[in-house]
This record gives structure tokens, C-alpha cells and sequence, in this order.
């Protein structure tokens, strides 16, 4: 009896397999294997993707907060600032420190760049640092005198203090700037001036074009998805061929037979003014400016609104509206409640989807968006690689269109649930 | 139902076609009278046009030729949502993103009915099939045959005269299929509605029905109550179709008095009764139930023939044995008997003479 009791209790405790031992550990054992398998079959995915997405992801959101080139090339200037507290007035000390790094990084040749970054904060500085550091070797102490000498503008206290403020190699003034904001004169955080502030109205910009790409998409593709799925699957395959064709001709001979069509001297301006509905003087302008990029970009990202709606649209049986109707419900009431609905998923997906590849959407809008079509990914590609030479700038301005998608993708996930996404 | 007062009317098929593609009709010419009340059932094998006639039935089809007219007055350009007829579907089509109550509030809602009203109905209708607990659960956490309730409870709730079931019962486990026979059976009996039920069982149509059509291949090849369907089939594809059968060929030797002697292919005679065989010499197949068959002399009826059997096989089921035999040339003939105390087991290799009541051969068209 004393027996029984004590295996019961042992039993309730922890179970254990025939030869004693615990059974979660030996289940535990057992499934390690097929573990350290799986795993084994996504590393190389997994290695592909920590390459080509998470290290360059992670290195664009370093280099948006770090800029060392004035850290790195004035170094005796960094040690004076840090010895002494933000609101010193520069002594000779000071000037010395500034007038050795400046003889160094001349001789080094790194005085531009010290000269670029201090030009971030404060234009037009740049010449006097590279003037300057034309004739460091030739100065001589007093360095006070001979640098304000020199050039009066090193004796300017808001030079001092962008020089202290840039001489940090961390800095969340790039993102200040891609937010329109900048230091004041005492260190707090102001707007700049209305007529150098860009990217907020960038940033508006963008979301309202790739909110009304992803609404024209929307509206186009959902007749067309509907379309698709009641189809019998081998028509529906052609007409399949005719959604993806534009993925099989070339981005650029896509944007560019956009040009050809809607260029002021195109096919549709010359049909309008045959039809006689517009006069040969009142042709319409309808590239190089928003509608253009808006035309294009849908035309380009309608796949990707068509093929999630379709998966979610062609498994659902036609007897759903046919019960509804059999109950009673008219056609248009049979689609609003019963089959719109079922579709909610497909149409999350490709909404999202869309709305993502807008907002990033870069060559589109630099071919055919004139002035009025520039959206913000277009003063990334300005930053790296165009004039504007700022990789910092570039990516906290990537950063914060990235941050903004996260926020997008909580928000969904709040509102409608990302497990309700279905892509295909 | 036997109270049918209108036997003809209450839904009219008059010589209904129908093709989809244009080249091949699926229904051919297809006219039948379900009375008000009736619970018809449509059996046949699969893709006779069950589908299709219930399809132009609740109008989500339309018949190529021809007139269907429900209580009196002609429905072909009727949309689906005027017909007012309740339709349970084969995979219940209850709505995923609504819960019970709202699927059954559905058809109400539609209807412009108040809230309190259509909680009433829902109520009354859950009750009905008794699944009142479940009024907030989707579908999908519901089982099969919850779900199965729940569809029937829909098309129901609206109160229509006419109620189309296509094979609602076939996704479901054979002991659930008959607890929801009887259940559908016992709610038809009560609500006194008018039920077409389609399906590929014989025996649910054989339990459930007032009367049953036999469809092949877009026809009705048969239309009669379940035990005469049973009983007195008119030709060989109801034979075969409905309940086992031993088919023995031969040629009509001589028709007389309501009696025909067939000449078998190995050259005995039988007496059979001629149903759809008219003159000497046409080819014939006679049709016997297994369970008509006898082997006991003694219970053989007075002048019926008799024929020389080999037995091959003797299987025992329970209550039943059934023993498969060599008759005039065939070897899948079986007989069926109880398992009685004086019922005699066959031994195979054994050589016996069988028999049986000259009304229970029918000599049928061969197939
Ligand atoms: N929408 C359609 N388009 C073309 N042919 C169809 C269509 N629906 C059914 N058919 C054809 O019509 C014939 C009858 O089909 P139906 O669905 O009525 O058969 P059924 O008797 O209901 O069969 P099952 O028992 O398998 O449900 C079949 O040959 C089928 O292929
Ligand atoms: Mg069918």
C-alpha cells in the first residue's frame, strides 16, 4: 500500500521514462537532434541574411550618430574642450591647441574634411579652415592674434561652440537635421529657419504619394484579383502571365515608356489635343512632377498589391456568397458583409506591402518626379552619392524612414493583427 | 410525411435542361412534382446533376430549357434572394468571421428584422437543434457535426416553406450521420417543411425520404417511395444502385400471364416477372436480392424453380452469413440469410439447389 502511494506521488511529481530518468530531459535529448538539424539547414540563410541585411542595417544606424573627423584630426583641440567647461572664453591655450592640430592635419592633408564637418553645423566655414590651414606652417605665437589675424572669424564664440560641439565623435545632430532642427546659441534645440527646412515636408510628402499609391492600388487591383479568382485557374494563369509582365521588362524601359506616353509632347497630350479636348497650347504637364511619379510607381507596385489579394481571394468557395444569398441577401450586401470581409487579410498584405516600397522607392521618382515628385528616399541618394557628399546625413534620414516603418508595422500589428497578414 | 395535400405543385420541374458548356446536356429533360411537405431525396452517383438541380432549384443556375415553378408561379428570373429558400451547403458555408448568433442573425438582418425579434428567432432556432450554449463561438471552434446544427439551424431560421440540403451529412462520421438523420427527419416531421435532400448514400436516402429520385446520368431513372424503389426496381441501374443485387443474363424465352421464362446463358430456364421486357428473344437481366434467395427446400414457395449452385465461399457477419455461389456461369452470386437456429451453414465445394418466389426475379433491360 505504502508501495503504491509513493509511486503515485513520484508520478504526479516528475515523470520519468522506463530506465528512471526524467522524461522532459529525455525528450529534451531526443529533440536536441532534430534542433541542431534545422538549425543546420537555415545557417546558410541565416549567415546570408546577418551579411547582406543585419551588418549593413547596423552599420547604416552607426554611421548616422558617429562622424569622428573632428575628433580623430584635432585632437589637442578635443583635450582643451574637454578640460574645460562649456563656457570658457577661448584663451591662448586654447588658440595654441587649435593652431598645432590645424599645422597637423594640414600637413596631413585632413583639414578639409575637420573644415566639412565643423560646414554641417555652421556654413561657410569650410574655406576657413582649408585657407587657413594653407598657411598654418607659417604661423607664429602668439597664435591668438595670428589666427584672428589670420582670418577675424576665429575669434567668433559661435565658431568655439560648434567646434566643441562637433568635437564629439557621437552626435545626434544628423538626426536633428533630417528633422529640421538644429543647435541654438545656447545649446537648446530650435527649428531652422522656415527656408532651409526640407525634410519634414519631405517626409509629409512621401507618406501622402505612397498613402495614395497604396490607395490606387488598392482600388485598381482588387476588381482585378476578384477577377483572377473566379476565373476557371487556366484562364486565370494567362491573365496571370499579363500581372507579372511588368515584372519582366526593365525598370528603367518601364519608367522611361511612361516618359514617351506622358511628356507634354507624348501620346496621351497628343490624343487630348486631337480629340480636340485640350488646345496645343494647354497641354498638360504630367511628368516631372508628382502625378507622374504617383502614375508611374502605381503601375510599378500594382503586383504587389494583385497577387497577396489574389492568394487570399481564389480559396475562398463560392458557396459563402451563394449561402448568403440564399438567406436573403442582395449581391452588393452578400459582398460588403460576407466576402469583403474575408478578404481584410489580403488586402493588410498588399497595403502594406505597397505602402513600404513606396516610402523607400527611389529611381522612379528621380527619372520622372521633376521638383514636386521628390520624395525623401531621393535626398538619401543625394547625401551618398550625389553632391551632397554627407553619409551621415544619409543615414539618419534611412534611419528614421526605417523607424517610421517599424512604427507603421506596430500599428498594424495593433490594430489589425500581423498574423492576419497573408502574403501568399 | 403522408398528409400531402397537393401532391402536385408545391416545386415543379417541367422539362428542365441543362448544359454548361453547350455541347453536353447535364440534365436532360428532367420533370418532376415535389408536394408541399415532402421530403424528396435526389440519389445518384456522382456527377448525375444532383448538384446542378438544386443549383437552378435556389437560382445560382439557370436551366437551358425548360420551366421550374415553386407554389404555382414560375421562378426562372426569381434572383437567389427572392426565393426565400433555405439552402444547406455540402461544407456548411457557415460565415468565418461572424459567430453563430451572427450567421443566423444574418438572414433576419437582411430581412430588416428589429434586434429583439431576430434574438428571439436565433434563440428558438439554436434551441431547435440544440446548440443555444455555442451562440458565441466561430465556427471554426466548432465540430463537424456542431457545425452541421448550426448550418441547418441557419437555412431554418428565417421560417422557409422550402428547405435544399446538398449531401449535408457527408463529411461526417457514420454514427454522427445517423443521430443527424433522424434529427433532420424529426425537425422536417415537426416544422412540416418542405425538404429536397441530395445524396450519394442510399441508405440515408432509404431511412430518410417520402419518396426518392434515382438520378443517372442527368435523368430520373426512377421516382417512388423508398420501398418500392427497394423492392420493385424498374430497371437495372436502380437494381444495381439501390441495396445489393444478383444479375443473372439471359434471353426472354416466352412472356405469359405476367410470367417470363429466361433462358440463361448456360441453358437453364427460370421464371421471372417481366418488368421492362416485352418480347421473345430480347436479351434480358434478371435481378434477385440476395436476401430473397433460398436453399432450403422447405421454405421454397410452392412451383417455384429451382437451379444447381456451387458453393465457393461462406462468410460469417454477426448476424448475418452470406455465402457466395456459382450459378449459371456467374461466381459473384451471394445469398444473404439470418442467423437463425435452424438456419443450415453451406460448406464450400458443396453442391445445393436454390430457389426462389417468381415475383422476387424481375427481368429487367440489360444494362
Ligand atoms: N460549373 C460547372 N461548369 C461546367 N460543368 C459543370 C459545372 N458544375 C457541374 N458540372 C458538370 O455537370 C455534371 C453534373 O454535376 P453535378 O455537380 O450536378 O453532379 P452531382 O450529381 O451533384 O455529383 P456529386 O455527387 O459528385 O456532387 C458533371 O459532369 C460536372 O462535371
Ligand atoms: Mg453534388
Amino acid at each position: 500500500m505504502s508501495d503504491m502511494t509513493a509511486t503515485t506521488t513520484s508520478v504526479s511529481e516528475a515523470l520519468t521514462t522506463a530506465d528512471g530518468r526524467p522524461l522532459k530531459a529525455a525528450l529534451r535529448r531526443a529533440q536536441s537532434l532534430a534542433k541542431r538539424r534545422a538549425f543546420m539547414l537555415v545557417l546558410p540563410l541565416l549567415a546570408f541574411i546577418v551579411v547582406t541585411f543585419v551588418m549593413p542595417i547596423g552599420e547604416l544606424l552607426h554611421e548616422s550618430i558617429y562622424n569622428p573627423d573632428f575628433h580623430d584630426n584635432m585632437p589637442e583641440t578635443v583635450a582643451w574642450f574637454a578640460a574645460n567647461p562649456p563656457s570658457t572664453v577661448p584663451d591662448e591655450a586654447a588658440f595654441t591647441a587649435l593652431a598645432d592640430d590645424l599645422k597637423t592635419s594640414a600637413a596631413a592633408r585632413t583639414v578639409a574634411q575637420v573644415g566639412t564637418r565643423v560646414n554641417y553645423v555652421m556654413p561657410g566655414t569650410r574655406s576657413l579652415f582649408t585657407a587657413t590651414g594653407r598657411k598654418a606652417k607659417s604661423l607664429q605665437p602668439p597664435y591668438k592674434d595670428a589666427l584672428i589675424a589670420a582670418d577675424p572669424k576665429w575669434g567668433d564664440p559661435d565658431l568655439w561652440a560648434t567646434m566643441r560641439q562637433v568635437s564629439s565623435s557621437y552626435t545626434a545632430d544628423f538626426y536633428l537635421a533630417a528633422l529640421d532642427h538644429t543647435h541654438g546659441p545656447k545649446g537648446n534645440i530650435v527649428p531652422v529657419p522656415a527656408d532651409q527646412a526640407i525634410y519634414l515636408m519631405l517626409f509629409e510628402r512621401t507618406f501622402l504619394v505612397a498613402a495614395a499609391i497604396t490607395f490606387i492600388c488598392f482600388v485598381i487591383g482588387f476588381p482585378v484579383a476578384h477577377l483572377l479568382s473566379v476565373l476557371p485557374l487556366r484562364t486565370s494563369n494567362l491573365l496571370m502571365i499579363f500581372v507579372l509582365l511588368p515584372f519582366w521588362t526593365s525598370l528603367l524601359v518601364r519608367t522611361t515608356s511612361w516618359i514617351a506616353l506622358l511628356q507634354r509632347e507624348g501620346v496621351v497630350n497628343d490624343v487630348l489635343v486631337y480629340l480636340g479636348v485640350i488646345d496645343a497650347h494647354g497641354r498638360l504637364q504630367m511628368i516631372y512632377n508628382q502625378t507622374g511619379t504617383i502614375v508611374a510607381m502605381t503601375h510599378i507596385l500594382l503586383p504587389f498589391m494583385i497577387l497577396p489579394l489574389y492568394s487570399v481571394m481564389r480559396p475562398i468557395p463560392p458557396s459563402y456568397v451563394r449561402a448568403a444569398r440564399s438567406l436573403g441577401a442582395t449581391s452588393w450586401t452578400a459582398f460588403r458583409r460576407i466576402y469583403f470581409p474575408q478578404t481584410l487579410p489580403g488586402i493588410g498584405a498588399g497595403s502594406l506591402l505597397v505602402f513600404i516600397l513606396a516610402v523607400g522607392y527611389y529611381i522612379t521618382p528621380a527619372l520622372v518626379g521633376g521638383a514636386s515628385g521628390q520624395l525623401i528616399s531621393n535626398q538619401v541618394a543625394y547625401f551618398i552619392t550625389g553632391a551632397g557628399n554627407n553619409w551621415s546625413m544619409g543615414c539618419a534620414i534611412a534611419g528614421l524612414l526605417l523607424a517610421a516603418i517599424l512604427i507603421l508595422y506596430w500599428v498594424y500589428d495593433r490594430l489589425v493583427g500581423i498574423d492576419n497578414l497573408k502574403l501568399g | 410525411m403522408q398528409e400531402r395535400e397537393n401532391t402536385d405543385g408545391f416545386v415543379v420541374f417541367d422539362h428542365v435542361q441543362k448544359s454548361y458548356d453547350g455541347e453536353t446536356l447535364v440534365v436532360k429533360d428532367l420533370n418532376l412534382s415535389i408536394g408541399k411537405g415532402e421530403f424528396l431525396t435526389m440519389l445518384g452517383p456522382s456527377g448525375s446533376g444532383k448538384t446542378t438541380c438544386l443549383m437552378m432549384l435556389a437560382g445560382f443556375e439557370t436551366a437551358t430549357h425548360g420551366d421550374i415553378r415553386l407554389d404555382g408561379r414560375p421562378i426562372n428570373s426569381v434572383p437567389p434572394h427572392k426565393r426565400g429558400i433555405g439552402m444547406v451547403f455540402q461544407n456548411y458555408a457557415l460565415f468565418p468571421h461572424m459567430t453563430v448568433g451572427e450567421n443566423l442573425g444574418f438572414p433576419l438582418e437582411v430581412r430588416g428584422m428589429g434586434k429583439f425579434d431576430r434574438e428571439a428567432k436565433i434563440k428558438r432556432a439554436l434551441d431547435m437543434v440544440q446548440m443555444g450554449a455555442f451562440i458565441n463561438r466561430r465556427p471554426a471552434q466548432l465540430s463537424g457535426g456542431q457545425q452541421q446544427r448550426i448550418a441547418l439551424a441557419r437555412a431554418l431560421v428565417f421560417d422557409p416553406s422550402l428547405v435544399l440540403m446538398d449531401e449535408p451529412l457527408g463529411a461526417l462520421d457514420k454514427q454522427l450521420r445517423e443521430h443527424m438523420q433522424f434529427e433532420i427527419k424529426h425537425l422536417h416531421d415537426s416544422l412540416g417543411i418542405t425538404v429536397v435532400y441530395v445524396t450519394h448514400d442510399q441508405g440515408e436516402a432509404l431511412t430518410m425520404s417520402d419518396r426518392i429520385a434515382v438520378f443517372n446520368d442527368g435523368r430520373i431513372q426512377q421516382l417512388a417511395a423508398p420501398n418500392e424503389l427497394y423492392e420493385a426496381p424498374q430497371n437495372s441501374f436502380v437494381a444495381q444502385f439501390i441495396g445489393e443485387n444478383n444479375k443473372l443474363p439471359g434471353t426472354i424465352e416466352e412472356i405469359a400471364d405476367g410470367r417470363a421464362t429466361v433462358r440463361l446463358q448456360t441453358g437453364e430456364f427460370i421464371t421471372a416477372t417481366p418488368v421492362n421486357v416485352s418480347q421473345k428473344g430480347q436479351p434480358t437481366l434478371v435481378s434477385i436480392r440476395p436476401e430473397r434467395v433460398e436453399y432450403m427446400p422447405e421454405r421454397l414457395p410452392a412451383g417455384a424453380h429451382t437451379i444447381d449452385a456451387e458453393v465457393l465461399e461462406f462468410i460469417y457477419m454477426g448476424d448475418m452469413f452470406r455465402t457466395r455461389l456459382k450459378v449459371a456461369g456467374t461466381d459473384d452470386f451471394v445469398i444473404k440469410n439470418r442467423n437463425t437456429m435452424e438456419q443450415r451453414r453451406l460448406q464450400p465445394g458443396e453442391i445445393v439447389k436454390i430457389g426462389w418466389a417468381p415475383q422476387d426475379a424481375r427481368a429487367l433491360d440489360p444494362l
